[in-house]
């Protein structure tokens, strides 16, 4: 990992007008994104990591407001114009969303879409654009390349669908991918395809990723570093190696903690999180989590734990300093 | 076994997708191509698989809301798949579902109280009267973890998790003897998903209760299941009990689907990345012949192309593969 920040958030607010109040989808989010490095966002549905990727790109809906500073290479984006983040948008940061069947347009046929960023970016001639186009499915390892670029979305697997996104994604060679739950819809051995291939075009293109899951195991196989997000606030982070096992905050233990493992007893209880996560139109005043924390203490309904440094790179949002491990597993 | 609950023997679904074209050939799919397994009283009976095995599809046949092209469904030793609408409909009260999404599978426009009372309203309209149907239905509420003032909501206003236990409680409140579970946590959050296989697993417990558990999880479906069954293409390739099933799984399939799981302990993922299964999942329409995973399976030989392996025992489990024990002993 190089120190030098392709993307610094500096307390950033992500919020909705709605007509069931404000929504606030990200409240004070702090993060940094090197080059070459893969990010994982974890949080539940509802949390604001989604939010907070497209609020990278300046992608949220209309009714939502930005606040706080997002700077690209020293660039702010937040409050950018539209010619601005045009230029960066596919060509310096490229997005891949989950359901590839939903992102790719189904009347245009797989070669279009393709060479449309780098006919837009680049000004590239099209017969150099199809031949780039054939290169990149090559590197996601579709077979016949040349043939799929004819093809329609609806004539590929899921699978195949989502290394045509990748291609699309990689094709002007950014130094930032965005991935939003890129392996959710697919099947598990499908899944496990998607992940070598991420992680085999990261090291052969230097590229970064910052990708958004629920999933724990993704996040163990592919991170290097992890934000836990929980009702719009990161709430913890750090290495992969800080969150999985000195993880410090009641939240990320409860999640850990809260997946079937394969070698389990069927005796034994799945641990749980008692409660539901938050509505993000109705958040309380001081901690997210603490209707649903297992060491609540009243301080935590009165103020919001700022993100404080545990060790190195690793920070918490939590008032509570005891230990985590030696607690009673909570059982809902 | 005849004292099984359920007994299904040979079943097939099939959809036709008409011809292909004007003078084309009829074009069938096969989505469950001649399943037999049996559940005893009491047991959970994982089905797993990847999208488009027909798990799905099994479960809806045998809740005869698919209907079945062929085979049997012995439910307390009657075929279902022989009712008239009337008969089944009476079976239906010892038969439920749960479905994957329950915001969707859950009327809008009726309260939380009407949804789990229908059941009971529909089966014991004129017998029992409007209190005990509430009695009830408090009860109910109040077993699978929901409060007494919500029975008035509607659906909309409860999270995904807090939803399921509403369809769960509309499943079991006529104190049904078996219960198909269609994904009943794909669509839930991690914490709630632990959550609501605890809560059917309790259940199971207490009410005798017998599951068939459908989801692509295995690891929950390990979990819950005291068997589990492995579909591929509308075929089993493996029947084995659960601990058997993980610890030394025979088919190769099997294996390829356990390698795949990320381990969510970032050394052991390091050392052990999942592994992809190559290749695409080939066309229910057009199968390929003999073995249906040959087309994948890193084993397949002449014989696999030539012959459909059958359901046999190997080692204590069911494996439909013709090279189960060489490949078990490499």
């Amino acid at each position: 990992m190089t120190s030098e920040a392709l993307i610094e958030v500096r307390s950033l607010d992500i919020e909705f007008t709605t007509p069931d109040g404000l929504v606030r989808a990200g409240t004070g989010l702090d993060l940094d994104i090197h080059a070459g490095e893969f990010v994982g966002i974890v949080g539940e549905s509802g949390s604001g990591k989604s939010q907070l990727l497209l609020a990278l790109l300046g992608l949220n809906a209309k009714n939502g407001r930005l606040r706080g500073s997002i700077r690209y290479r020293g660039t702010e984006l937040v409050g950018a114009g539209k010619n601005e983040l045009g230029r960066i948008r596919g060509d310096r940061i490229s997005m891949i969303f989950q359901d590839p069947m939903t992102a790719l347009n189904p009347h245009l046929r797989i070669g279009r879409q393709l060479t449309e960023g780098l006919q837009r970016h680049r000004k590239t001639t099209a017969a150099a654009a199809r031949a780039r186009a054939v290169e990149m499915l090559r590197a996601v390892h579709l077979t016949e390349p040349e043939r799929r670029l004819d093809q329609y979305p609806h004539e590929l697997s899921g699978g195949m669908r989502q290394r045509v996104m990748i291609a699309m994604a990689l094709i002007c060679e950014p130094e930032l991918i965005l991935a939003d739950e890129p392996t959710t819809a697919l099947d598990v051995t499908v899944q496990a395809q998607i992940l070598e291939l991420l992680q085999e075009l990261r090291q052969r293109f230097g590229t970064a990723v910052v990708m958004v899951t629920h999933d724990l195991g993704v996040v163990a196989q592919i991170a290097d570093r992890v934000a836990v997000m929980y009702g719009g606030r990161i709430v913890e982070r750090g290495d992969v190696d800080d969150i999985f096992y000195r993880s410090r905050h009641p939240y990320t233990e409860g999640l850990r903690r809260a997946i079937p493992r394969l070698g389990e007893d069927r005796a034994a209880r799945l641990a749980t999180i008692p409660g539901n996560p938050p509505n993000l139109a109705q958040l309380p005043r001081g901690c997210p989590f603490a209707p649903r924390c297992a060491y609540h203490m009243p301080r935590c309904d009165a103020e919001m734990p700022t993100l404080e440094t545990v060790a190195g790179t690793h920070r918490k949002a939590c008032f509570y300093d005891g230990p985590l491990a030696d607690a009673p597993e909570v059982l809902a | 076994m005849s004292n099984a609950l359920l007994s299904v023997r040979d079943l097939r679904v099939q959809f036709d997708l008409g011809r292909d074209g004007w003078f084309g050939a009829r074009r069938v799919l096969h989505a469950v191509g001649g399943v037999s397994f049996e559940l005893a009283r009491g047991e959970t009976l994982g089905i797993v698989g990847e999208s488009g095995c027909g798990k799905s599809s099994l479960a809806r046949a045998i809740l005869r809301l698919t209907p079945a092209s062929g085979g049997q469904i012995s439910f307390q030793g009657e075929d279902l798949l022989r009712l008239d609408a009337e008969a089944m409909r009476q079976r239906r009260r010892a038969l439920q579902p749960i479905f994957q999404d329950p915001l969707a599978s859950l009327n809008p426009r009726m309260t939380v109280g009407e949804i789990i009372g229908e059941p009971l309203r529909a089966f014991f309209s004129s017998t029992m009267p409007r209190d005990e149907r509430r009695q009830r239905v408090l009860a109910m509420m109040q077993r699978v973890g929901l409060l007494p003032n919500q029975i008035n909501r509607y659906a909309h206003e409860f999270s995904g998790g807090q939803a399921q236990r509403i369809g769960i409680a509309r499943a079991l409140v006529l104190e049904p003897e078996l219960v198909v579970c269609d994904e009943p946590v794909s669509a839930l959050d991690v914490s709630i998903k632990s959550q609501i296989i605890n809560l059917l697993q309790d259940l199971q417990e207490e009410m005798g209760l017998s599951l068939l558990f459908v989801a692509h999880d295995l690891a929950a479906v390990r979990h819950i299941s005291h068997r589990v069954m492995v579909l591929y293409l509308g075929r089993v390739m493996e029947l084995a009990d659960r601990d058997a099933l993980y610890r030394a799984p025979q088919h190769p399939y099997t294996r390829a689907l356990i390698a795949a799981i990320p381990d969510p302990d970032p050394r052991r993922a390091r050392a052990h990345p999942a592994k992809p299964l190559g290749g695409e999942p080939p066309s229910p329409v057009t199968p390929p012949s003999g073995c249906v995973f040959r087309t994948r399976c890193p084993h397949a030989r002449a014989r696999c192309t030539e012959e459909v392996p059958a359901l046999r025992s190997v080692g204590g489990s069911q494996v439909a593969c013709h090279f189960a024990e060489e490949l078990t002993a490499d």
